[in-house]
């Protein structure tokens, strides 16, 4: 074993100080003095460290021997060392002298990714990226009112030593604001023209809250979907250090706990639409009388099925049905069902040879002494009750549909229609059948004499257009 | 009943937008608030976006995404906000919405605005409320940061071109990837319109940067491209349905981005749509498929051929890994000799690894322990490569391939964890 060669100490004068950093390392390079002998020693640091050596010969000179060859440096050197300097790694100044030593014999050393020093500097220096990165996301100003007029204050806390190297930043974002940014390693404070640094700071220095704070934890609160729970991808983007100083976070446990909870009360109240439409007409009937996934279907009423050929080639869509209709479990049968005969039979339309249903299966009424008054049924029961219109649909496979009314349309293409704009003309169905909405025959009964004689003409147009598809 | 307070409609405006999935700040020009004409100026971009916050969802909160209002004339059914949606409705004024950004973006929570809304009158008087919010904030506060406004396909085309010139991003969303779907779910809405106003939004795009490289002073158009969403799960549509949707979107239109927001159950559901939970895993695949065409060379074909004869790709593995276990006899590539576009195509290699491979093997031959600092895990990558000091067993021999790559049970539960 050869003697040891004696060991130098290098100053950095600041922790951030990649520039001085970089005019010691140039001049020990030149001196020729190897990467074990070096000695980096940050502020802060114990004087009389145990192998605290001499200072270095050459370094207060001021100009390198004339005979020194250049110091090699590449691009990619110095733009992953300008980023590493200011990782909070103790070790990052010999880590970046080893490499640049390596260098000068290896001038494409940076190119071997795989190369130990390279990844490790390469890890460094991604690390100090995220770190900016993070501050300029997580920084939260706190406005405060003096004689200037407002200043906007943020209390933030670096995981490395970014705070100089992140002031440009700012400044090119809110040039048109007064700012300080206080940190436990120091502050800056933009005025509007000029920016200063100031000593490291407490959080007692900073505001303790804002009047807009309370927006922007609703604003979070509401953006966050609870079918969506995530909380590993969050953590891994929002690390838990940095929660301390953002005004939200402390919202986030109560979201996490009763999203699932949220979600399940969701998916209850659509849920019972899951499982496989029946196979048969028998089937459909079935289970129609046994569905309670609206109020309608909840009301006691009878269920009041589709009647007509299994294979008819039209279908009459009516709204609901009505007092006979639940008494006598058939559709059509009431005061409207006699008014759609007698039409359709001046028409020359074969009832008997159609499918007759509704878009809704039960009798929505209110009672009113002995009588049982019709309702109108929501556009959301339409919604629930259109499943089985559906199954229904794809059993028969109608080529032609007669829509009677706007609910009946609504239980068909899905919208609330404009009847008077829309009736009178067949459009196609996904399945490929015709469409043709008219109005409802309980309509004309409902109409003072001068307009059911007018309406009765445009239905029996309508009717007529059905009879000759 | 009373005027709710600014922060009830913002609680009800931001929970009815949080069904848009971007909220991207990125891709646009570099611009800061330095020497602005009245030193008031607030704002820049500069390329990369910021996320300010992360929900519980996992998601990025980078704009105050919000609607000037969910009141709505549209019915569609999977919207929360669809007109017989039975939730409260609210409606902000183009102003509160300028006021609002800018007190979110002085405090820096946020990179800028994404402003989308429900149609009330008519579609030509919401676009105008879009488009007169972004034009306060640009020219009464001088606001430099980002703004991403919905385009209403319906309006005035004059309109929808004038939005971009307020705007970084603009979008159009196309809402669900068949016309069959679009039809059954979005009975308002028509295919062929919303087509129409991408075409015409492209058109812009192309011309405003025309005009940049000729006139130096010509007014910047939309500089961060327009993105689309699709909904994925609430129609019967397939993955290969999907990409073939987003891959006709990216070339006839020169989207930005495609985003796929997996349906997810909402409060006073439609009664057409069975509501379960959302199939985030299947959104998770399409944004990795999506990922193989842009960035990986990757061809409509080669994701149609990762997937299952009913056009679904598998959710127990990536496509990457389904793709090279269709076609084992393209494998093991060499990683010393095989081109980059080979080298992508190894499960387990990203573009990082890649890089880092090519740059390196320049240098020397790689073996196993090169890679293993190159690579994020070796055991993935090993049965597909060739390096200095390894050779596979020849994969088409092995029947338990599958077994060995594909990743543990536990690892994919994580997603919903």
């Amino acid at each position: 074993m050869t003697a040891l060669a004696p060991r130098v100490c290098v100053p950095v004068a600041a922790h951030d100080d990649f520039d001085g950093w970089r005019d010691s390392a140039r001049r020990l390079i030149q001196a020729g003095i190897a990467p074990d002998r070096v000695i980096w020693s940050l502020p802060g640091a114990v004087a009389g460290d145990l192998f605290a050596g001499d200072p270095p010969p050459d370094l207060a000179g001021d100009a390198p021997p004339a005979a020194a060859p250049p110091v090699l440096a590449s691009r990619d050197y110095l733009e992953l060392a300008g980023r590493a300097a200011l990782h909070a790694d103790p070790a990052r100044f010999d880590l970046l002298y080893r490499l640049l030593w390596r260098l000068q014999t290896a001038p494409r050393l940076m190119d071997d990714r795989a190369d130990r020093d390279v990844r490790a500097i390469d890890a460094l220096a991604r690390t100090v990226r995220r770190d900016i990165h993070k501050m300029r996301a997580f920084v939260r100003f706190r406005v405060v009112e003096d004689a200037h007029g407002e200043t906007y204050v943020a209390w933030f806390e670096p995981g490395h030593h970014i705070l100089r190297a992140n002031g440009g930043f700012f400044v090119r974002r809110f040039a048109g604001m007064r700012w300080s940014i206080l940190t436990p390693q120091g502050a800056l404070h933009w005025d509007g023209e000029t920016l200063r640094e100031g000593p490291p700071a407490d959080r007692g220095d900073a505001p303790a809250g804002d009047p807009a704070e309370a927006l922007w934890r609703t604003y979070y609160a509401s953006i966050f979907n609870p079918a969506r729970l995530k909380i590993g991808a969050m953590v891994k983007e929002m690390p838990r250090r940095y929660w301390k100083n953002l005004p939200e976070a402390d919202l986030i446990p109560e979201l996490i706990a009763s999203a699932q909870a949220r979600e399940a009360a969701m998916i209850a109240l659509g849920g019972e639409q899951a499982g496989r439409p029946p196979e048969t007409l028998a089937a459909l009937d079935a289970a129609v009388a046994a569905c309670r996934r609206c109020a309608i279907g909840c009301n006691g009423t009878r269920a009041v099925p589709g009647h007509g050929p299994v294979d008819a080639r039209l279908m009459v869509v009516g709204e609901q049905p009505g007092d006979h209709e639940e008494l006598a479990g058939r559709p059509f049968v009431g005061p409207a069902g006699q008014v759609l005969r007698d039409h359709a039979r001046t028409a020359g339309l074969d009832l008997d040879a159609a499918r007759l249903t509704n878009a809704v299966r039960h009798f929505k009424h209110v009672p009113q002494g002995k009588q049982r008054l019709h309702q109108t049924p929501t556009a959301r029961e339409i919604d629930t009750c259109r499943w089985w219109l559906d199954a229904e649909r794809h059993l028969v496979r109608p080529r032609v549909v007669l829509a009677l009314g706007a609910s009946a349309a609504r239980a068909l293409l899905g919208r609330t229609i404009s009847l008077q704009q829309e009736r009178g003309r067949f459009v196609p169905l996904d399945d490929g059948a015709q469409l043709l909405i008219t109005s409802h025959p309980a309509y004309l009964l409902r109409l003072g004499e001068a307009a059911r004689v007018a309406e009765a003409a445009r239905f029996a147009a309508d009717l007529a257009l059905v009879a000759g598809a | 009943m009373t005027q709710p307070s600014t922060l009830e409609k913002l609680a009800i405006l931001a929970d009815a937008a949080k069904y848009d999935a971007s909220c991207a700040s990125s891709g646009t020009t570099r611009r800061d608030s330095k020497g602005s004409k009245t030193g008031k100026g607030i704002g820049s971009t500069e390329g990369m976006g910021i996320c300010h916050a992360y929900a519980p969802d996992g998601r990025c909160i980078s704009l105050l995404k919000v609607l000037l209002t969910n009141h709505c004339i549209f019915d569609c059914h999977y919207c929360i906000n669809r007109k017989s949606s039975n939730v409260r409705r609210a409606r902000f004024s183009p102003q509160e919405v300028a006021d609002l950004t800018m007190a979110f973006y002085r405090r820096n929570y946020i990179e800028g605005l994404f402003l989308s809304s429900g149609i009330i009158k008519s579609s030509s008087h919401t676009m105008e409320q879009l488009i007169e919010s972004a034009r306060i904030l640009r020219e009464e506060y001088e606001f430099r940061g980002y703004i991403h406004l919905k385009t209403i396909p319906e309006a005035d085309p004059e309109l929808v071109r004038r939005a971009g010139l307020f705007a970084d991003r603009v979008s159009i969303n196309v809402e669900l990837p068949t016309v069959a779907g679009l039809t059954r779910l979005a009975p308002d809405k028509s295919a062929p319109r919303i087509a129409g106003a991408m075409d015409l939004m492209a058109g812009a795009i192309v011309e405003g940067r025309d005009a940049r490289r000729r006139f130096r002073h010509a007014p910047r158009y939309a500089p961060a491209g327009q993105s689309t969403q699709m909904i994925v799960g609430a129609d019967a549509a397939s993955d290969a349905e999907i990409m073939t949707k987003s891959s006709g979107l990216y070339g006839a239109f020169g989207m930005r981005r495609v985003y796929y927001s997996a349906f997810s159950p909402i409060p006073d559901a439609s009664a057409v749509l069975p509501l379960k939970r959302p199939p985030l895993m299947r959104e998770h695949r399409l944004y990795q498929s999506d990922w193989l065409m842009r960035f990986y060379g990757y061809s409509l074909d080669d994701v149609h051929a990762a997937a299952d004869p009913g056009g679904m790709l598998p959710l127990d593995i990536d496509p990457k890994l389904a793709f090279a276990l269709k076609f084992r006899d393209r494998f093991p590539v060499d990683v010393n000799r095989a081109p980059r576009e080979l080298l992508l195509r190894v499960p387990g290699l990203g573009v990082r690894a890649v890089n880092g491979i090519v740059s390196a093997r320049r240098m020397r031959r790689l073996d196993l322990a090169d890679l293993a600092r190159l690579t994020q895990s070796l055991t993935k990558v090993r049965p597909f490569i060739i390096a200095a000091d390894w050779r596979p067993v020849i994969l088409a021999d092995r029947a338990d391939l599958r077994a060995i790559v594909a990743p543990r049970a536990s690892e994919q539960l994580e997603l919903f964890a």
